[in-house]
């Protein structure tokens, strides 16, 4: 033990965490700044948040292709990492940049609101960047604490508070079965490190068959599967993500999501790989069920935030398809994928937070009727994200199903492929009848209500841009994806 | 100019629905003439390909365009890769050549929002423009999905009363068969990797000599096979098209009829028939079986409408299966008869949509029965209405006789004769169902007093339909004007389908020449 403390004190690199350190550092600043601003005074922390996040970034970026190692090999800032930084950077700026008007407009302007996503971002950053189990699940931690928080951040609101609530049980409940699966392997293995969990398979071939490695290795994906919303454990998502704020909904869609992703990405092609055979089995029924239960659900939604939820759902189900791909393709396609959904998801949240009213968390199709014709530019805007969403060229939504499911068939599961395709299909469905109703049908109002948020349009100008270019000219960031991939 | 005239030619429209929207949206001369204009000038910028000699002498692509799009290392490549051939060009020049027409046609019939359907006109436009040319599959796909999304607003926009219906029926139908494709453009791209053959990104060029195995083969030509005959569309695949054609504005209606669904036939002429070649032997039958039941059912069930504009749309189920009867025929005759009777059926049903576009504009009616005996009081629209009528019929001097004809006599000297046989009946029932209906509209007494008043052809309109029919009697009296251009690409696409030397036989050229005796 003291050994390993030795070790670890002696490895330390600061480098390797220098992004999520810097938000940490930065978060806990913040909070400290919020205590002392007067209340309903927030948008120095918001500008203060996004200025953070940039440095961030700028770090993160200047890290490309110079992996670090740190803590004793727990943490690996790789271009894997890198990658995922980014998105949860992305995502975590959008969100803020869509926030401060529509706290004010809630009548909730607290301050603690940004350091949260702050500190939600670092805990992102450690699970992608973790090579151990246990920094894999401080990570986790941190992000789901904080999430908790924000999900239920509107504390007198009731149905808020259930999202808060429910978000926490489910959340603690999956974490559960997350650390059981993590000490089973870790008594197996004797380690928490992956890599030495990987050499001991190596050397070990006959533990992909112990009863313990298999059933620790499931359970540990359980977790993450709770995480990523995979059905059949996505039963928490739709009411969350209906009762949250709807900036959180939106981050919580695109950042922690893509980090649960890169965890289970970097811990099954590391750690399971022994168990290849079985767990494409696995994944596959898993990516085939939720995306079937996310599209077939959403069609018979009328409220449009839990239609999002749904159709989140049903993106987790095609991300998973390059899972099952288990190929070099597959892995940079999920990456890709994160990114191109960050965008073309947050900025159809952020559309619902312009056209929503206060207090009213029940945006229906009927409360976009004629949008289009009385606010034309949310309408052009709404439309891209749609197409994105359905898939359709010249978005990035086209690009990054083409992506994951031109890996799924360099390894053969066309099958796989066709009903992902078939899928998209059913999605175009609820997508579209989104636009019937903007478009198709006279408008009943005259959308006095909607005001165009300077912050929250820069977001969705932001969305709009990335939609557009990962959808025209792709191939630069496809090969950053390349380059970050397994 | 003449290195890029395709990009330029396809993106021009793009230029020009870009430039449109800062139009202030109440000026509506001013968008419907910008719109107008930009359409000419496409229509001018592709006018040097239609007068190119070098189509009569080759069959290959010209016009190349090549440049390095997407490269993402050993994953997947694309390229911007273009040019014409003898079968894209004259499709190319009938889209460039009926988007002005459709847009003139619209002057008084748009009244909402004639910035957002100028718009849409002009994206359409790239989208088929883009498609025509490709040479890249997945740059073909992406044109592909580009027209979907203009149509849909189209139809569901400024669309008749059950538009909705229309334009998510149009969308899904068309989208599912696309996706389908998708997975089949992806598979043969990783075939030809693995295979170790040369492959220039998605390019067809590199695709076409693959040599893919016959059980591959088949579910590839089931996937492209499945998405084209939607759009076709064949026979069970049809019923999205009643549908958006009766509620799509006549514009919407006359680009869908005379553009959009040679997309289908194109598709089978430029992808699944030459790349799957041994199933596509396999598929013969079953594909010629439904023209023909296409031919006759949608000709009886054009006989039996109220609505005259349905009445053309299941006329176009019929005009269709001539096409692909045709094709299937693979011989020369049969595929050039094919050939330009998509031309025909782009020029002829192009202009009954906007004959029923006139009528509705006058009468705000579609009914049959609320016509009759307007030959008297329309002299000229009576006129023009007849000659379309004939060149749709296929009556010999029009268009229609030429590629009927040829499809008919291709499928009657090929494997396909007794199929030939039956679909000669279609020719019949288009004379019944079309000289019914004119007879109805045209003939007789004034029976209904809203039509005492009803006024002739203006000027624009015939403006609009002059063109059309200028074409309806060169195709008819001199098609060589085209086969010349049509044919050598023809020929080598034969080569390629039959694996083989195909001795080069004059075969058209006599056979219109009788044709022309004969009359």
């Amino acid at each position: 033990m003291e050994n390993l403390v030795q070790e670890a004190i002696q490895n330390v690199n600061l480098h390797a965490v220098m992004p999520s350190l810097i938000l940490s550092v930065a978060g806990m600043a913040l909070l400290l700044v919020a205590v002392f601003s007067p209340r309903g005074k927030t948008a120095h922390i918001a500008w203060l948040s996004i200025a953070s996040l940039i440095v961030a970034g700028i770090v993160t970026i200047m890290g490309w292709n110079d992996t670090q190692y740190g803590f004793a090999g727990s943490v690996q800032l790789d271009n894997f990492a890198a990658f995922f930084s980014m998105i949860c950077i992305i995502a975590a700026g959008l969100a803020i940049l869509m926030s401060d008007e529509y706290l004010k407009r809630e009548n909730f302007p607290v301050g603690e609101y940004y350091p949260l996503i702050l500190i939600t971002t670092a805990g992102a950053m450690w699970m992608v960047s973790g090579t151990d189990l246990i920094t894999i699940f401080l990570g986790l931690e941190v992000l789901s604490v904080s999430l908790y928080i924000l999900a239920g951040f509107f504390r007198d609101q009731v149905r808020c508070n259930e999202a808060g609530l429910k978000y926490f049980f489910l959340g603690a409940f999956s974490t559960g079965f997350l650390l059981y699966g993590m000490a089973l392997l870790y008594g197996v293995s004797g380690t928490t490190k992956v890599y030495d969990i990987a050499a001991y398979i190596q050397a070990n071939p006959d533990t992909t068959t112990n009863v313990m490695f298999v059933a620790g290795g499931l359970l540990m994906l359980t977790g993450f599967f709770f995480k990523i919303a995979a059905a059949p454990f996505h039963m928490w998502t739709p009411d969350v993500y209906q009762g949250a704020p709807t900036p959180i909904t939106a981050f919580m869609s695109a950042g922690p999501k893509a980090a649960a992703f890169a965890a289970l990405i970097r811990v099954t092609f590391i750690c399971l790989e022994g168990m290849q055979d079985h767990l494409t089995t696995v994944f596959w029924v898993l990516a085939v069920l939720t995306m079937t239960v996310g599209n077939l659900i959403a069609l018979n939604q009328k409220d449009l935030k839990r239609m999002l939820a749904y159709s989140s759902i049903a993106h987790a189900g095609y991300a998973m398809v390059g899972l099952v791909a288990w190929n070099e393709i597959g892995s940079a396609g999920i990456l890709f994928y994160m990114l191109v959904y960050t965008f073309m998801n947050m900025g159809a949240f952020a559309i619902l937070i312009l056209i929503g009213r206060s207090g009213e968390e029940n945006l229906t199709l009927d409360g976009v009727t004629g949008l289009g014709y009385k606010k034309p530019m949310l309408g052009i805007a709404f439309s891209i994200f749609l197409f994105a969403l359905m898939g359709l060229p010249p978005t990035a939504g086209f690009t990054g199903k083409f992506y994951i499911f031109a890996g799924a068939i360099n390894s053969g599961y066309i099958w796989l492929a066709v009903l992902g395709v078939l899928n998209s299909a059913v999605s175009l469905y609820y997508y579209l009848r989104i636009m019937i109703f903007m478009y198709f049908k006279e408008p009943q109002e005259d959308y006095a209500w909607v005001k165009i948020y300077p912050a929250t349009a820069v977001s969705i100008v932001i969305s709009v841009i990335g939609v557009l270019y990962l959808g025209i000219v792709p191939g630069s960031i496809m090969q950053l994806a390349r380059m970050a991939g397994f | 100019m003449a290195d890029n005239l395709l990009s330029i030619m396809t993106f021009f429209p793009l230029v020009g629905m870009i430039a449109l929207l800062f139009i202030p949206r109440d000026n509506d001369a001013m968008l419907k003439s910008f719109a107008l204009a930009v359409s000419l000038i496409t229509f001018l910028i592709s006018l040097p390909l239609a007068f190119d000699n070098v189509f009569k002498t080759s069959g290959g692509m010209h016009y190349r365009e090549f440049y390095e799009w997407i490269h993402v290392g050993e994953f997947f490549q694309m390229n911007y890769n273009v040019g014409v051939d003898g079968i894209s060009l004259w499709l190319v020049m009938l889209t460039t050549f009926i988007m002005p027409i459709a847009i003139l046609s619209t002057w008084n019939a748009v009244k909402k929002n004639t910035k957002g359907f100028m718009a849409m006109l002009l994206l359409l436009q790239t989208g088929m423009l883009g498609a025509f040319i490709s040479l890249d599959l997945f740059l073909f796909y992406i044109f592909w999905e580009l027209m979907l999304i203009p149509m849909y607003f189209l139809i569901g926009i400024w669309g008749g009363s059950n538009r909705i219906y229309a334009a998510v029926k149009f969308f899904i139908y068309t989208a599912v068969g696309s996706l389908l494709m998708l997975v089949g453009i992806i598979f043969v791209y990783y075939y030809a990797i693995q295979s170790g053959s040369p492959v220039n990104g998605f390019g067809i060029q590199e695709f076409y000599q693959l040599d893919i195995p016959y059980g591959a083969q088949f579910w590839l030509f089931l996937a492209f096979g499945f998405s084209f005959a939607i759009k076709v569309p064949m026979f069970p695949l049809h019923t999205w098209l009643p549908d958006a054609h009766t509620e799509a504005p006549t514009a919407g209606s006359v680009i869908l009829a005379a553009v959009l669904l040679k997309m289908g036939t194109y598709g089978y002429v430029r992808f699944a028939m030459p790349l799957f070649p041994e199933a596509l032997q396999t598929f013969i039958p079953f594909l010629a079986f439904l023209s023909v039941v296409g031919i006759i059912y949608g000709s009886l069930v054009a006989m039996m409408q109220d609505d005259v504009k349905k009445l053309v749309a299941y006329s176009s189920v019929a005009h269709l299966g001539f096409v692909m009867l045709g094709l299937f025929a693979l011989n020369m005759q049969g595929m050039a008869g094919g050939m330009i009777q998509m031309i025909n059926h782009g020029i002829s049903t192009g202009a009954l949509f906007l004959i029923v576009g006139f009528l509705y504009e006058r009468r705000h009616t579609r009914q049959i029965s609320e016509f009759g005996g307007l030959a008297g009081k329309m002299p000229i629209f009576a006129t023009i209405f007849l000659i379309i009528t004939f060149s749709s019929i296929g009556l010999p001097g029009t268009n229609g006789f030429v590629g009927e004809f040829l499809a008919l006599m291709g499928a009657f000297e090929s494997d396909l004769r007794w199929y030939a046989v039956f679909a000669t009946t279609g020719v019949i029932l288009a004379a019944v169902y079309m000289l019914w209906v004119y007879q109805r509209i045209m003939f007789g007494k004034v029976t209904n007093p809203a039509n005492e008043n009803i006024k002739d052809l203006s000027a624009r309109e015939i403006v609009i339909m002059a063109p059309l029919l200028l074409f309806v009697f060169w195709i008819g009296i001199y098609p060589n004007t085209f086969f010349d251009k049509m044919n050598p690409a023809l020929e080598q696409l034969l080569q390629q389908i039959n694996n083989q030397q195909v001795a080069i036989v004059e075969v058209v050229q006599p056979v219109v020449a009788n044709v022309v005796d004969t009359k």
